[in-house]
């Protein structure tokens, strides 16, 4: 069975909790990284950092609670934490690229197997460039992941020998989470791990000519 | 210092470059905008972190066709309809900056800074063209300041002297525009004696406020428009 996206985000809440078992900085990309949040265990000292402006950002506002002034990077509404702060976007982004924030979870197109990203933009002619702040955050995290589909709705895989989007980030990701297995990006190669679905074989095909090792 | 909001934007020239505080609503200050509309000021350059959400503040802007450029980091959101039509229609030009690079670029303005070298977008269509240094063993592409001729920002408590404090995630990008403007025009909930803000608390101080706009001058606008 391939993992749903609950699943995965499972396997990135714990893989956090056991890199940085005394608590860690983390920001979670708009779309699926927020589902990370969810999955976290109780006590793991995770404080939430969003690019608006805060950290120890609390789960999404109930109806009710509801503050237009208090809002994360995607504008839905959220809450605070207790011990949470709030400064203006240049400080925010100096988190980022000074290497303060531990981790970094984005969605992403493409990655290609030395690492780069590519999630801002399709290059299609009518397609409007938005970037925000993927690529500070994609060159400013110690450690950036991405969770993902490993294929595209045409079937193709978007872990490739080089990105044929428009680059978000070079060199920048260390792993890629997704629904069929989890993979590290190493200097030898994609290495392969936690399986889901499919085999060691069946995806050394898939994703050839990228270079996939066993772990 | 304090003023009402068509005051506040009073004197704008046609072809000025106006930094618009806001991520998305959180921190849009709606009123300065209408004020702007209503003042009249054409071919303007907006620099943003957005495009405008739905049909008010920066979207009520750009629908009244004031705008020729739009300098921000994320146009397109679900609620960006006006700039979308005008700039599939080739009607408004686009300069999108990565979000950490449009905030330090402000704030090297306001800090008087001649250029950085920054680590974001080094290797991507963004950096195209731009000078590309590598120190200590990592590369960097130089940025240059924004500055503007008016910044319009909201913040939450102002005093008569013009310290602010903010709310919540509506401070963003409030701060660094405060400093990166030539004219700097606040609108605030409310307005309170000197003496009042905790020192320690002020975000904003007073010397890079230039007009204070209270909440409740909205209602005096109004009376004289009927008027």
């Amino acid at each position: 069975m391939s993992r749903d996206k609950h699943q995965i985000a499972a396997a990135i809440a714990r893989d956090i909790a056991t890199a940085h078992p005394d608590g860690a900085f983390v920001n979670l990309g708009i779309g699926q990284p927020t589902l990370v949040a969810d999955h976290l265990p109780e006590g793991s000292g995770v404080v939430l950092h969003t690019e608006n402006g805060m950290l120890n950002m609390g789960p999404a506002a109930a109806e009710g609670q509801v503050d237009p002034d208090l809002t994360n990077a995607g504008k839905i509404p959220v809450t605070e934490l207790p011990g949470c702060s709030y400064f203006d976007s240049a400080a925010s982004f100096a988190m980022m690229r000074g290497d303060h924030l531990d981790v970094c979870v984005l969605g992403a197109f493409q990655v290609s197997q030395t690492g780069d990203l590519a999630n801002w933009h399709t290059g299609a002619p009518d397609a409007i460039p938005a970037v925000g702040g993927a690529m500070d955050l994609a060159i400013g995290a110690r450690s950036v992941w991405v969770m993902m589909t490993l294929l595209d709705k045409q079937g193709r895989p978007k872990i490739v020998p080089e990105c044929t989007y428009p680059l978000t980030g070079v060199g920048c990701i260390e792993r890629v989470y997704t629904d069929l297995g989890t993979f590290e990006i190493t200097p030898e190669g994609v290495v392969a791990r936690d399986l889901a679905g499919t085999t060691y074989d069946e995806l050394a095909s898939l994703l050839a000519p990228v270079r996939l090792l066993r772990p | 210092m304090l003023t009402s909001y068509d005051d506040a934007v009073a004197g704008t020239a046609d072809g000025s470059t106006v930094m618009v505080g806001g991520f998305g609503m959180a921190g849009m200050p709606v009123e300065l905008i209408d004020a702007l509309i209503r003042q009249g000021a054409k071919d303007l350059t907006i620099v943003s972190n957005n495009a405008g959400n739905g049909d008010t503040g920066l979207a009520a802007l750009l629908a009244a066709g004031r705008v020729r450029k739009v300098v921000c980091s994320f146009p397109r959101q679900v609620d960006s309809w006006v700039f979308d039509g005008l700039y599939r229609a080739g009607e408004i030009e686009l300069e999108v900056v990565p979000q950490g690079n449009l905030a330090e670029r402000m704030r090297a303005a306001g800090a008087g800074i001649g250029a950085f070298f920054s680590p974001t977008g080094v290797g991507t269509p963004l950096a195209e063209g731009k000078e590309v240094r590598e120190i200590d063993g990592r590369t960097y592409v130089l940025e240059m300041p924004i500055r503007a001729d008016l910044a319009l920002v909201k913040a939450h408590v102002a005093d008569r002297l013009g310290n602010l404090v903010y709310r919540r995630t509506a401070r963003n990008f409030g701060p660094v525009m405060c400093t990166a403007a030539t004219t700097v025009a606040v609108q605030v909930d409310r307005v309170v004696e000197v003496g009042e803000l905790d020192p320690e608390s002020i975000v904003t101080p007073a010397i890079f406020v230039d007009r204070v706009v209270p909440a409740d001058s909205v209602a005096a606008t109004r009376t004289e428009e009927v008027a």
